[in-house]
Order: C-alpha cells, then sequence, then structure tokens
C-alpha cells in the first residue's frame, strides 16, 4: 500500500454544498510527474489542498505515501497559486524564501549557518541567488515564481505540489520553469503534481496526466488520456484532440480549448 | 532636564513604548492591518474613560478594551478582510461611548485631552514599572511566535499547507498589537497612536528590504523620534505629542524623498555605467516608491 506516493481510494470532494470532484479513484508512484489538468472550477486547487490534508474529503480516503494527511503536512513541497499582494512587498526575495525554513515552530527566526545553507541551496537549485538580493515586488512573475518553487524545495521534501506555476508567464519562462522541476524531480526522485491549464509546455517532462474534468477524473499516459473520447467525457462535449508536430492542440466544437500552438522541446 | 523626576519618567516610558511600538510596527505594516491598529486604539478610548469613571488607571481600562476587541478581530480572521465599514461602526461606537462616560465623570475635564492626545510628561513612577512590566510580556511574545507569523504573513498559503494555525497566529498578534497600542496611548494618546506604531515601521520597510534590520531600524526610529519629540518639547515648551507626531510623519517623508532621489540617481548613473549600478541601486528596495 505504501509502495504509492498518493492513494485516492472512492475520493469525493466538495467546496462548501458543491460537489467538484465524485468517486476518483487514482494512484500515482514514488517518483512520477504527474501533470494535473482540467477546466477552471474542476478540482486542481481542491485536490492538491485534500492531499495536503486542508481539505477533508467528504467520501473515500486519501493517502500519501501510506499515511492519511491532516491540517497541513511539512513533509511537502507546496507551491500555491501566485498572489498579486506579493507585488507589494519591499522585502528581499532570500527572506521571504527563508521565512519558510522551519516556519511553523515557535521561536525567532534566526537563521543559522545550516539555515543559511539550506536557503543558499534550494536559491541555488531555481537559479535565483542573485534574484533573491532583489526586493521580491520588483521582480517579475518569472522570477517570483522561482523563488516560490525554491521555498516549496526547502528541507528536500519528497512530494511536490505546483499549483499553476505557469501562469501569467512568456513562454520562455514556463519552459525554464517546466525545466527546473524536471531537473529537480530527475536529480532527486521526488513525486511531483504539476497543475496546469495547457498541456503542451509539460509534454516533454510529464510521466502521466491527471485530467479533471464534470466532478470526475482520468489518469494515464498522455496518449491514453488525452483523447478525444476521453476528453469529451471530461469537457461534457465534444472534443477533438489534433497532434500538429510535437504540440497537442485540443478543439471543442465551439472553438479552442486548449490552443497551445506552440513548439515545445523535449 | 533630567533633573525632574517627570522627564526622566518621561524618557523611560518614551524608550520603553517606542521599542514596543517599532518592533509590533513592522509586522503590523507587513501584515497590512495599519487601519486594524488604528481602531483598537478608538475601542481602548472607550476603556480608558470608562475605567476613569470607576475611578481605575486609565492604562487597564484600556488594555481590557484593545485586548477584547484584539481577539475578537483575531478570531474572526479572514472575514475581516474588506470589513472597513463594520470596523468603522465599531470603531465609531467605541468612540461615543467614550464621550458618555467623559460626560458623566464631570470631574476632571483635562483627562478627555489626556485620553486622545497623550500626556507623556504626566507618566508616574507606577505607571512607569506597569509599562516596563507589560513590554517584557508582549515583546517576549512575539519573540516567541516571530517564526510563525513571519511565515504566516509573507506565505499564508504554504505556512497553511505545513501546519501553521494561522488563527492562533493572528489571534496572539492581535493581542500583543492590543497592548502595545494601550502602552503607545500613554505617551501619544488614543488617537495618534499611528504615528508611533505604523510611522517608524513603514519608513524602516521603505529604507531597507531585509526582515532583520528594518526591525532594528523601526526601534531606532521610534526611539529616536519619541526622545527627540520629548526633548523638543521640554525646551520649546509645545506638547510632547505633537513633536513626535511631527518626526514621526518627517521620518517617513524623508524615506520617501530619499528613496525618490536615489532612484533617480540610479537611472542617471546606469545610462552611463551600464545596467549593474542600477541594479544596485534598486536592491535597497526604493525603486518601488516611484510606481
Amino acid at each position: 500500500m505504501s509502495a504509492c506516493a498518493i492513494e485516492l481510494n472512492h475520493v469525493t470532494l466538495a467546496r462548501g454544498r458543491r460537489i467538484v470532484l465524485a468517486d476518483v479513484t487514482a494512484s500515482i508512484r514514488p517518483g512520477e510527474f504527474v501533470g494535473v489538468f482540467g477546466p477552471n472550477g474542476a478540482g486542481k486547487t481542491t485536490l492538491l489542498q485534500a492531499i495536503l490534508g486542508l481539505v477533508r474529503p467528504a467520501a473515500g480516503e486519501v493517502r500519501v505515501f501510506g499515511r492519511v494527511p491532516a491540517h497541513g503536512n511539512p513533509q511537502a513541497g507546496y507551491l500555491p497559486q501566485r498572489r498579486a499582494s506579493l507585488a507589494d512587498l519591499r522585502l528581499r526575495g532570500r527572506d521571504f524564501v527563508a521565512s519558510a525554513l522551519h516556519g511553523e515552530r515557535w521561536g525567532v527566526p534566526f537563521a543559522g549557518r545550516e539555515a543559511a545553507r539550506e536557503i543558499d541551496r534550494v536559491l541555488t537549485v531555481v537559479q535565483a541567488s542573485d534574484l533573491a538580493l532583489r526586493p521580491l515586488g520588483e521582480l517579475s512573475g518569472g522570477e517570483q515564481q522561482r523563488l516560490l518553487l525554491a521555498q516549496a524545495l526547502l528541507g528536500a521534501p519528497q512530494l511536490l505540489l505546483l499549483d499553476e506555476p505557469l501562469v501569467g508567464l512568456d513562454p520562455h519562462f514556463q519552459e525554464a520553469i517546466v525545466a527546473l522541476v524536471s531537473e529537480v524531480q530527475r536529480d532527486t526522485g521526488i513525486t511531483v503534481l504539476f497543475t496546469a491549464h495547457e498541456l503542451n509546455p509539460l509534454l516533454g517532462a510529464m510521466d502521466r496526466v491527471l485530467y479533471l474534468g464534470h466532478g470526475i477524473a482520468a489518469i494515464g499516459t498522455v496518449d491514453e488520456v488525452v483523447t478525444g473520447e476521453v476528453l469529451s467525457r471530461l469537457y461534457g462535449t465534444a472534443i477533438d484532440v489534433l497532434r500538429v508536430g510535437d504540440t497537442v492542440v485540443v478543439v471543442s466544437r465551439e472553438g479552442s480549448v486548449e490552443s497551445g500552438a506552440r513548439h515545445h522541446h523535449a | 532636564m533630567l533633573e525632574y523626576e517627570f522627564m526622566r519618567n518621561a524618557f523611560v516610558a518614551g524608550g520603553i513604548v517606542a521599542i514596543v511600538c517599532g518592533t509590533t510596527g513592522v509586522f503590523l505594516v507587513l501584515r497590512q492591518l495599519a487601519f486594524a491598529g488604528h481602531a483598537l486604539s478608538h475601542i481602548g478610548f472607550a476603556g480608558a474613560a470608562g475605567s476613569a469613571l470607576l475611578g481605575i488607571a486609565p492604562l487597564w481600562g484600556l488594555v481590557a478594551f484593545t485586548l477584547a476587541a484584539a481577539i475578537a478581530m483575531g478570531l474572526l480572521g479572514e472575514r475581516m478582510r474588506g470589513r472597513d465599514v463594520a470596523i468603522g461602526i465599531v470603531l465609531s461606537l467605541a468612540l461615543g461611548l467614550g464621550v458618555l462616560f467623559l460626560y458623566l465623570y464631570t470631574s476632571h475635564a483635562t483627562q478627555a485631552t489626556t485620553i486622545l492626545f497623550g500626556n507623556v510628561l504626566g507618566v508616574s513612577r507606577e505607571t512607569v514599572w506597569a509599562l516596563a512590566g507589560m513590554s517584557v510580556i508582549s515583546v517576549g511574545a512575539l519573540a516567541f511566535i516571530s517564526r510563525p507569523l513571519l511565515f504566516a504573513t509573507l506565505a499564508p498559503e504554504l505556512a497553511e499547507a505545513k501546519g501553521v494555525s494561522m488563527r492562533l497566529v493572528a489571534v496572539l498578534f492581535l493581542a500583543i498589537v492590543a497592548v502595545a497600542v494601550a502602552e503607545a496611548a500613554q505617551v501619544v494618546g488614543v488617537l495618534l497612536v499611528f504615528s508611533l506604531m505604523v510611522a517608524p515601521a513603514a519608513t524602516a520597510l521603505r529604507l531597507t528590504s531585509r526582515a532583520g534590520f528594518a526591525v532594528a531600524l523601526a526601534v531606532s526610529l521610534a526611539l529616536l523620534e519619541t526622545w527627540a519629540g520629548i526633548a523638543t518639547a521640554y525646551v520649546t515648551n509645545l506638547p510632547p505629542s505633537f513633536w513626535i507626531v511631527l518626526l514621526g510623519c518627517a521620518g517617513y517623508l524623508f524615506a520617501l524623498l530619499y528613496c525618490w532621489a536615489r532612484d533617480a540617481g540610479g537611472w542617471t548613473q546606469g545610462a552611463s555605467s551600464g545596467p549593474v549600478d542600477r541594479r544596485a541601486s534598486r536592491a535597497t528596495g526604493c525603486a518601488s516608491v516611484i510606481r
């Protein structure tokens, strides 16, 4: 059972009275890179919060490395959706990242030598050692995203949950973030759940796809899940999947759902 | 001027309050709770006026009311956000009650001015001891919660995901703010608490982008402004509250101008000697002032 990094057993998740996911069963192996997709409101964030133990399933059971998570999990790395308020913050990036190092413990946030080394390590991994000396509010979205990723990597977690890290980024910044996460996953064997709107930036990095929609979910390789038949069921409307070179284009009869008209360098 | 006991008391009381306000203020500004701090001080007015009516020292009425209000605010938590109208109504109700209590308490007309605008030169030795005791507790408590508080302030979603109890941190912090507000009111009065709680911290956060430096700088500025204000008041025979508030505002204005000038300098230099200089000047956190 604990051979799985994440196990969803007939899980039903609700936001208030609204059921976002109903009776979902899936398992994710340790070291897998899973892209999580689906339309807005499909339950991507709610699923990540259930894995963190912040949202309790209305039915079924979530297990993370064999344990039922409750009230947050210090062992998981989490990158939440970027808040607009970061733009007002005049503190430098390094202090921002440092605040998360054992931030759950009481006491004074004095960084010892060991803490400084860990902060240096994660900043090096995300290639943001120089950026971290500048105030957070002056950094671009992609630069802020790298610091959020550094925060998520503190303490070398076994599980990395990334919530929409590509939103609002230019294509080359998107590629840089995906390449960074992919490198971390290869080097450390960490399990990655990466939610996104577009498939294409993640095509070369993902092992499998978890597609959410209409309260249901499908998990499998890109070839198994990203098909007209499966996506039509998830979107509840007729969907076609076209492949143009390296790029997957998902179109509904009403127009393009997934217009990732860019080339991905795998 | 130190030959007078009331001056010595004023300097000691002012110093104690400045340390509390400088440390607490940085977190207050980072959490964008400056208005909540302002509201707490007004709610404290009713407590101060009420305790005068009951014959208790106003400090205790202040502490009781600000603490109760702070805990209520902390428990409401996220639901407080964007409730400016509700806070404003509670705040004006508190001021109204304060007026009623003062009307009923007719023996001292000066009591109102003292509560509203402070009278640091009238601080007794007992009050100094009370302030010192409260400061040790509130600064100690702030140090104890400062790590999760900073985490919860800068990265709330991640903090929650790591198991930080956001509500507990919020309630504890607002309780500390309540004590700080009550203390600051002894020096500058409930209406001017903002100038000691927020101005030095906001100035410090303009001048440095490092969290630790910001706290040290805010405490230094608060001490400087308070002591210089009291000394100037002694020399000029004008109210200390006026000078402290004036220095607080001047400090903030100076920080804005300093950053603006520095940033403008960085631009001209950047044109001649490349982008490295500009980045160095931007690293101080000044550039965001312009936007």
